[in-house]
């Protein structure tokens, strides 16, 4: 039974150590990686990059997987003068990739050892852009664009200083970020690291400068605030004036039009009375007899006090007397 | 491996349950190959299969089978869900965990084109379109996206002015925003499509808050002091208007009574006139006598007085009576 029970478990125990040095015989690559071969430590033969199964020699021979994706590299905030003396603080990330497996397996071993020099080289380039350019240019990238101005402010002159105007650059944020990414790639290519991009994330004013900052806003702000304000009161003066200058005009158009129509009406009516009434002598004759009649029925009231003589036309019959009332034509 | 430790209680307890053993090893070996062959892609998913670590296929949702334990193995990616990544604020309730970012505050401070400080928030809606691409090609997509799109934000902010990014820009920096993810979306091959960029909200700084609302009010000024200058011109001067229409109206009607009037007067005496040149003496008499008939007994105090008589004066004022009434 003892006997037994010990080769049972020797057989087993070679069972297992067989299994396992023929396990170990073969690997695994990822799509995502790449792989060196080292044996007692040193690479041997061309990294795998073929995913799939691959064979190796069991127990000497050791798998270093290499991420062959695109790494990202996320740079820790740093505050930076920039040429104008603002100091600001800038993030930046960068995109990277192991292009050379092999030399970034000698000169760095792993990931983490690359993120650190990264860091370095990165993070110094990075400092000398930003340190050689003014703050504008950190800011901005496109030469040539021109702001959308508010419809508000459209017509406001040149004296309104920076607001709604873009200062001017000479190279942009784009171009600055390529700076970086150019100097840094050829440091890095060294490492068998591909540089495929480097961003600025942030781009923040220092704390200290704030202060300043807010102050130059709230300056610019009411700035304009003042503007409107004044814009509206000269705005309602010329209303103003306007409504005295068209009420002037509309009535005197109107004085003058009701003096030439009454004139007209008064000439016509002259020209119509005066044709009648010298139609022919008669005519003239008994419109003043006329007339005489109409006016002794006005003039003669029951406050008047009429004074006859007998020698008027009206006793003319009961005795023959004569007599003149203002504009009666003697009729004797 | 275990070699020395059974040795002496083997001798005791045999034979039985090794084969009890052998049978429950062999059950959950089946059960966990049955566990590890089959699986399940949901509706908004598709499924990557890779068999050794290299590509076979992408599967379409339902059950599925594969080669057991990690000989096959599958990543299941919600390519059909619209995902979504927020900067500046933080929605609790999220499953994307990359949807919201570490330092909302960081994020939504940013400096515009004309050097003032802004605060943006914003949303960026995107889905993963190449799930190779999105697994094979770039590690951690999501987090890539989420910098490159505050790096592409950032960028077309900087290029405006304050007033454009606060107040009326907000549209173009979604639509460059936007174009820009999508440019770098490319370029990083991340296998993602950027569908959408929404401006949330966008501030100045709390501290110059106030001097924009002022801004604000100041323009309500304007449009007030414009609007009560118009008031006053459009209350007074369409009725100068009506008014001096009125005028020129009446005068208009006082041209035509006058004119009319003469005309019905010069009618009314061509009339008479007609009737009188046939008789004009006694006509005269005739109307002479009815004038003086219809006045005289109207007419007040009546003196008649003899021709020969020169002197009025010492009689009228020895009558009081018509001058009292006077």
């Amino acid at each position: 039974m003892n006997k037994w029970g010990c080769l049972w478990f020797l057989l087993i125990a070679l069972v297992f150590a067989v299994l396992g040095t023929l396990l170990g015989c073969f690997y695994a690559v990822y799509q995502t990686e790449q792989v060196i071969i080292t044996q007692f430590g040193k690479p041997v033969g061309e990294p795998i990059e073929e995913p799939g199964l691959h064979l190796k020699l069991p127990i000497i021979q050791d798998v270093n997987r290499i991420d062959k994706r695109f790494l990202e590299w996320d740079g820790s905030p740093v505050a930076i003068p920039t040429r104008d003396k603002t100091y600001i603080h800038v993030d930046t990330f960068a995109r990277w990739r192991i292009s050379d497996p092999k030399t970034f397996f000698v000169r760095l071993h792993d990931e983490r050892s690359a993120q650190s020099r990264l860091e370095d080289i990165l993070g110094s380039e990075t400092r000398n852009a930003v340190a050689k350019h003014d703050l504008i240019e950190i800011v901005r990238t496109d030469k040539e664009r021109k702001p959308l101005r508010d419809e508000n402010l459209k017509n406001a002159p040149i004296g309104l200083g920076t607001i709604g105007v873009l200062p001017p650059i000479q190279y942009g944020r784009v171009k600055i970020e390529e700076e970086i990414k150019t100097k840094g790639a050829k440091k890095l290519a060294e490492f068998g690291i591909d540089l495929l991009d480097v961003r600025l994330k942030r781009v923040n004013y220092n704390p200290d400068v704030l202060g300043r900052i807010y102050q130059r806003m709230i300056s610019e702000r009411s700035q304009i605030a003042q503007r409107f304000r004044s814009e509206g009161e000269g705005e309602a003066a010329r209303i103003a004036g306007q409504k005295e200058r068209d009420l002037n005009e509309i009535q005197s158009t109107a004085y003058r039009q009701v003096q030439q129509i009454r004139g007209e009406a008064d000439a016509k009516a002259t020209e119509i009375y005066a044709q009648a009434y010298t139609q022919n002598p008669h005519a003239a004759d008994f419109y003043n007899f006329l007339k005489s009649m109409e006016t002794y029925r006005k003039v003669l009231t029951k406050d008047a006090t009429l004074v006859l003589s007998t020698d008027s036309d009206l006793f003319n019959l009961l005795k023959r007397a004569g007599t003149k009332p203002s504009n009666a034509p003697p009729a004797r | 491996m275990m070699d020395e430790p059974p040795e002496l209680q083997d001798l005791k307890i045999p034979h039985i349950p090794l084969r009890l053993i052998a049978s429950i090893a062999a059950v959950l070996l089946l059960l966990a190959l049955a566990w590890t062959s089959c699986y399940t892609v949901q509706a908004e998913s598709e499924g990557v299969v890779l068999r050794f670590g290299k590509f076979l296929k992408t599967v379409e949702p339902g059950l599925h089978f594969k080669l057991p334990f990690s000989i096959d193995h599958v990543t299941v990616l919600p390519t059909r869900r619209q995902l979504k990544l927020e900067f500046g604020f933080v929605t609790p309730g999220y499953t994307n965990p990359y949807q919201p970012g570490k330092d909302a505050r960081e994020e939504r401070s940013m400096v515009t084109g004309d050097l003032n400080a802004a605060l943006v928030e914003w949303v960026v809606q995107y889905r993963i379109e190449d799930p190779k691409q999105y697994l094979f090609d770039v590690r951690n997509p999501d987090q890539t996206l989420r910098d490159l799109s505050e790096a592409a934000m950032r960028e077309v902010i900087g290029d405006r002015t304050v007033d454009e990014v606060i107040t009326i820009g907000r549209q173009d920096i979604e639509i460059s925003a936007l174009a820009r993810m999508q440019e770098l979306a490319k370029r990083y091959m991340l296998g993602i499509r950027v569908d959408q960029v929404q401006l949330k909200n966008v501030n100045p700084p709390a501290e110059v808050q106030a001097s924009f609302n002022e801004v604000n009010k100041a323009q309500q000024d304007r449009e007030n002091a414009i609007n009560i200058a118009n008031g006053d011109y459009n209350e007074a001067v369409p009725r100068a208007r009506g008014q001096a229409d009125q005028m020129i109206r009446a005068a208009e009607g006082y041209r035509f009574k006058r004119v009319n009037e003469a005309q019905g007067d010069v009618a009314s005496f061509n009339a008479i006139l007609a009737e009188y040149v046939k008789a004009p003496e006694i006509t005269r008499t005739r109307l002479y006598l009815e004038t003086m008939g219809d006045v005289l007994p109207a007419t007040g105090e009546k003196i008649i007085i003899d021709d020969s008589m020169r002197n009025l004066l010492p009689i009228l004022p020895l009558n009081p009576k018509p001058l009292e009434k006077r």
